[in-house]
């Protein structure tokens, strides 16, 4: 059916074509011979074929451009008197004798145009007649291509400043006048296709196609009302003073009057688009006044938008005009309107009311960058539009907050500045829980970006609100959806953020690290393991800082002392010992414990390696990770000086006695050898217990020992020969040291007995043991060789 | 029928000339028989002098019993055909009785002849001047002349003209309120008004202007009314809505109007009406007919 109805279409099309190409060449003749009266009648009767009612807007358009190109003509033929004899008068009254409406006022538009030209009658006379007769068409089509000829043969003949139609009694005002008049009026009969049926075949169709294409028609018209619009900025009169007092009013009462959505819509973009910036600041309280009238189904968001976009351009365009803006108040002006529309508009979407926002804030950045209590409250009143304590659900409205709060971190590249947003966070509230951790990450990275210190607590505590979507778990967040990796990667952010908190104010560093404490602290087992350490490095940080000031600042009340930060610090690590991440947390009491020990700290040490080993008896059960703790704390310990000999013998004591326990004999093995280095501190003042060092290392051979005896009860064949050489290496390394008790004799014994291992074990090829001992045996060789005090020590040593 | 017309013919000639032939104007009159023809234009109280020859045909004498001219005013209605009915008639004795033998010339004049009623060639009705010569004989009848000629008559601009205005409609469906500027015009005259929409339920396609002429000749129950459409002109396309005004520019010299002509001797009106005429989408029709008087202005060039 609507096939049929395109066919039947082009058809009527052609057959209009025709018929003006017929009526068309016998005004040709007439023309040719100069013979008014058939000319008259020939063109009326051309004319006559637009009075059809049977084409779409788009074919009744090729129509018309036929019609237009032979009306060229016949005004040529008008202009000359010679030609026809009749006089300018006589011939405007002449073609009002035409018994058809359309053909009549088709030739008034072109004789009046003549009529100007000849300046026998003020412009403006002839103009008011023109577009006073053109109310006589009333079918909306045929009226808005009359009315566009209208405008089309007399845009060159209007009195405008320095046109030479103007003067006397012609004024700009009279230029003005006409073409709002003509604007009103077409936009008039182009509303009005709303509400009239006017294409034939609209019955036929289903109510909603019909309509659809109705729509499509009638947008396709809207450029012939909008062009008055451009035909108003052209004129060069329109100076501000005039747009102000009679354009702009009288456009936007139209526009305000037709209650028209697609109108209304088109037409403010139209003047927004048309007309210069400059008009827009001036008149801003004018322009947005209207907005609120606006039918409520109009797209004003966009529409001002568009204004605040092109404003904002206008801004950055030249930093003369921002006193402009500051004059007129444009901020104030916009952000008043946005309220009022969003409040008129009750069924705005929540998008659109953001989206609003969204483009106040650039403008904002953009105008006054200067202005952050104007963000702030741009902010404020989206939180306010914002539906209290619920998520935002829209899709496109989270991608506007997001939107929202990511323009003044690109703007500042401070996330500092944003900081003192008091209504950031609330609006990050708004967002549900994934888009929040997308937005803290972006917060995050831009900090990382930028590489921007955060240094008071203040903002550490704003900051750490705004970024809580990471810190913990929000509610009604469930676990099961998250992405390890993600995860992981939001994390280790987190961490890498803790790190970009710092102040040189150990007081105010204290207060920084006890606010991030506080935050992560709710962060619940998965967390924790990530933003803990981080912590505890910055705090340990200041440790260093204070004990490096120690000397300056004696005496002063302070309260960040080396104690409290310790103090802080073990609460910390507590926390994550009891999640349980007993590993982790061992290895940082460990840290602190050395920190504590550079401070001279000695209890506060103390009570760290009491905390590490109470982990490793009571949290650390798997033997591999018990190997790797009793190493750590093994090391961590022998760097230790602050202790005196009590408590140094009770850590040591335990160091050892653990190391005996350990569940294989290899791992026993090798953490009592390394026990050995926990008596012996090759340092200036370090413990030098030679005695205790022999006993170590003698309880290791034994189990060495053990362990190979185990080995070869087991699997029938003797083992670990590797052990006897790290232990032989333990031995040189005493013996180099000059530990009194490692006797040559002893070394020359231990590499008998691996020699003698390792023949009667010559079915077992181990060459990795076998290199090991080898080397082992050529460090000797060297050794002896390279003479002075080592040479001389090793000499005895026979190989 | 020419040898009979031939046998009859008259035995002179008889030609009428006007004085001021040459410098008074001529206006084409329709005929019976649809030709037109030149004649001279008078209007009321205007001298009507002349001469009339009559010249026998060669060798021919005419005898008569006298010679006379009459200015005759007839009104002539179409269905009560042959019946002159003279509003006005004067004679002039030319001649008494007595012989022509050659060529005579007599001159006449009627003066300030009153001649009230205009030249009018309706549909049913006729009002006419002419000059009627008269050759009277005794026998093989008269000899009778005739010449047309047209009466005029002006008519000062009225001094009382108020506009038609009026508010017209169908009850919730269509009211409107027309203007137009008078209630006289002359015959080149210009009306103009407008349309103004106070209600629109209606679909409307189109509004003309109709200009009509109603000719009612006769009285009592033999009263003849003819109605005629002169003019059919586009006001409107399209529909209009609530608060739209139309404007009315019509220009009746295009138009073959006659000045209305009321009661002419009791036997015949001529009246003229606006039609204002809204055709709907169903080709329905809603007019409104308002009378207005048309006057013959003297034309001033």
């Amino acid at each position: 059916m609507l096939l049929d109805g395109i066919e039947d279409e082009d058809k009527w099309l052609a057959e209009g074509i025709a018929g003006i190409q017929h009526h068309a060449f016998y005004m040709h003749r007439a023309l040719d011979a100069n013979n008014l009266r058939d000319a008259l009648k020939y063109s009326a009767q051309m004319l006559s074929e637009l009075r059809t009612s049977r084409l779409s807007p788009h074919k009744y358009y090729e129509l018309y451009m036929r019609a237009f190109d032979e009306l060229r003509k016949l005004e040529m033929f008008f202009k000359d008197e010679s030609r026809h004899g009749v006089s300018i008068i006589d011939l405007y009254e002449l073609v009002q004798h035409a018994g058809n409406i359309l053909p009549r006022l088709y030739l008034l538009c072109t004789v009046g145009s003549v009529y100007i030209k000849s300046k026998e009658a003020p412009a403006k006379d002839v103009l008011k007649d023109l577009v006073e007769m053109c109310r006589a068409v009333q079918h909306p089509i045929r009226g808005l291509f009359l009315r566009s000829y209208l405008s089309q043969v007399s845009r060159d003949k209007l009195p405008d400043l320095g046109s030479e139609y103007e003067g006397g009694s012609d004024t700009v005002t009279d230029a003005v006048d006409f073409v709002l008049q003509n604007f009103t009026e077409m936009n008039k009969l182009w509303v009005r296709m709303q509400y009239q049926a006017f294409f034939g075949l609209s019955g036929l169709q289903g109510p909603g196609r019909a309509r659809e294409k109705h729509e499509k028609e009638r947008s396709e018209l809207r450029d012939l009302v909008g062009k008055n619009l451009l035909v108003l900025s052209q004129i060069e009169g329109v100076e501000l003073q005039m747009y102000k007092d009679t354009v702009l009013p009288r456009v936007l009462e139209q526009v305000i009057n037709c209650k028209d959505e697609l109108a209304q819509y088109y037409l403010m973009d139209c003047l927004i688009q048309v007309f210069p910036d400059e008009y827009h600041l001036q008149t801003l309280e004018t322009l947005l006044g209207a907005c609120p009238q606006l039918q409520p189904t109009v797209d004003i968001k966009t529409v001002l938008s568009q204004l605040m976009d092109r404003l904002s351009n206008y801004a950055a365009s030249s930093t003369d005009v921002l006193p402009e803006f500051l004059q007129v108040e444009a901020f104030a002006k916009l952000s008043s309107a946005i309220g009022r529309v969003i409040e008129a508009q009750v069924d705005m979407p929540i998008v659109g009311a953001i989206s609003l926002y969204v483009s106040l804030l650039t403008f904002t950045l953009r105008v006054h960058p200067d202005r952050l209590d104007y963000v702030d409250q741009v902010l404020g009143a989206c939180v306010r539009k914002l539906p209290g304590n619920t998520k935002v659900e829209d899709k496109r409205a989270i991608k506007q907050v997001v939107a929202l709060l990511s323009a003044p971190l690109e703007k500042y590249n401070d996330i500092v500045t944003a900081l003192t947003l008091s209504n950031y966070p609330r609006v990050m509230d708004h967002l549900d829980n994934g888009t929040n951790k997308v937005m803290a990450m972006v917060i995050i990275q831009s900090i990382m970006k930028n590489d921007s210190c955060i240094s008071t607590a203040d903002k550490v505590e704003v900051l750490f609100e705004l970024i809580k979507g990471l810190i913990k778990d929000l509610d009604g967040t469930s676990d099961d959806e998250l992405d390890e990796e993600d995860f992981h990667d939001e994390q280790n952010s987190v961490a890498r953020l803790i790190h970009m908190l710092y102040n040189d104010d150990p007081e105010e560093m204290l207060k920084i690290i006890c606010t991030v404490k506080k935050h992560i602290m709710n962060g619940g087992p998965k967390r924790l393991p990530f933003t803990v350490p981080p912590l505890v490095f910055s705090a340990l940080g200041l440790v260093r800082q204070l004990q490096g000031q120690d000397g300056e600042v004696v005496g002063e009340d302070m309260p960040a002392t080396p104690k409290t930060v310790f103090q802080f610090l073990n609460q910390t690590v507590d926390a994550l010992s009891s999640i349980p991440s007993p590993e982790l947390a061992l290895r940082l009491y460990l840290h602190c414990a050395e920190a504590a020990n550079d401070c001279d700290l000695e209890p506060v040490a103390y009570e760290f390696f009491t905390q590490a080993f109470v982990l490793y008896e009571e949290e650390i059960a798997d033997s591999k990770a018990q190997v790797t703790a009793i190493h750590l704390i093994i090391g961590a310990l022998q760097r230790m000086n602050v202790f005196g000999t009590e408590n140094r013998d009770t850590l040591t004591h335990k160091a050892t006695g653990y190391s005996a326990k350990l569940l294989k004999k290899p791992d026993q093995c090798r953490a009592v050898y390394a026990c050995s280095h926990l008596f012996w501190v090759d340092d200036q003042d370090g413990v030098k217990d030679g005695e205790r060092v022999l006993l170590c290392l003698k309880r290791a051979l034994r189990i060495a020992n053990a362990a190979q005896q185990m080995a070869s009860v087991t699997r029938g064949s003797s083992g670990p020969v590797t052990l006897f050489v790290e232990i032989l290496n333990k031995y040189l390394y005493f013996f180099e040291k000059g530990n009194p008790q490692i006797t040559s004799a002893a070394i020359q014994g231990l590499v008998e007995l691996i020699t003698t291992e390792l023949q009667s074990d010559s079915s077992n090829v181990k060459p990795a043991s076998d290199a090991f001992f080898a080397s082992t045996l050529r460090y000797i060789q060297f050794q002896k060789q390279k003479g002075g005090a080592m040479g001389e020590k090793y000499a005895s040593i026979k190989v | 029928m020419n040898y009979i017309i031939g046998a009859f013919k008259p035995s002179c000639n008889i030609s009428i000339t006007f004085s001021d032939a040459k410098t008074r104007k001529q206006v084409p009159l329709k005929k019976e028989g649809g030709q037109a023809v030149s004649v001279p234009l008078f209007q009321s109280q205007e001298n009507i002098s002349g001469k009339i020859s009559i010249e026998p045909i060669q060798g021919k004498k005419v005898e008569h019993n006298g010679v006379k001219v009459e200015l005759l005013g007839q009104i002539e209605m179409y269905f009560d055909r042959g019946n002159f009915y003279d509003f006005t008639s004067l004679v002039r004795e030319l001649d008494v009785p007595g012989e022509i033998y050659e060529r005579k010339t007599y001159p006449f004049e009627f003066s300030t002849v009153e001649m009230p009623y205009e030249t009018y060639n309706g549909v049913n009705v006729r009002l006419r001047y002419v000059l009627k010569v008269t050759v009277s004989r005794g026998y093989g009848g008269s000899i009778v002349e005739y010449q047309d000629f047209v009466v005029r008559n002006y008519t000062p601009p009225p001094s009382i003209n108020n506009s038609i205005k009026m508010e017209v409609g169908i009850e919730d469906c269509l009211h409107i309120e027309f203007e137009y500027n008078k209630s006289k015009y002359h015959l080149k005259d210009v009306i103009i008004g407008k349309i103004y929409f106070l209600l629109v339920r209606i679909k409307i396609k189109n509004m003309d202007l109709e200009i009509r002429r109603r000719e009612s000749t006769g009285s009592g129950p033999n009263t003849h009314v003819e109605t005629e459409t002169l003019a059919k002109f586009e006001l409107m396309d399209g529909a209009p809505v609530r608060g739209e005004s139309i404007p009315i520019r019509l220009f009746l010299s295009p138009y073959e109007l006659t000045p209305t002509h009321r009661n002419i001797n009791n036997k015949f009106s001529v009246k003229y009406y606006l039609n204002l005429v809204l055709v709907d989408e169903e080709d329905r029709r809603y007019f409104k007919q308002q009378e207005i008087t048309i006057y013959r202005l003297q034309e001033t060039s």
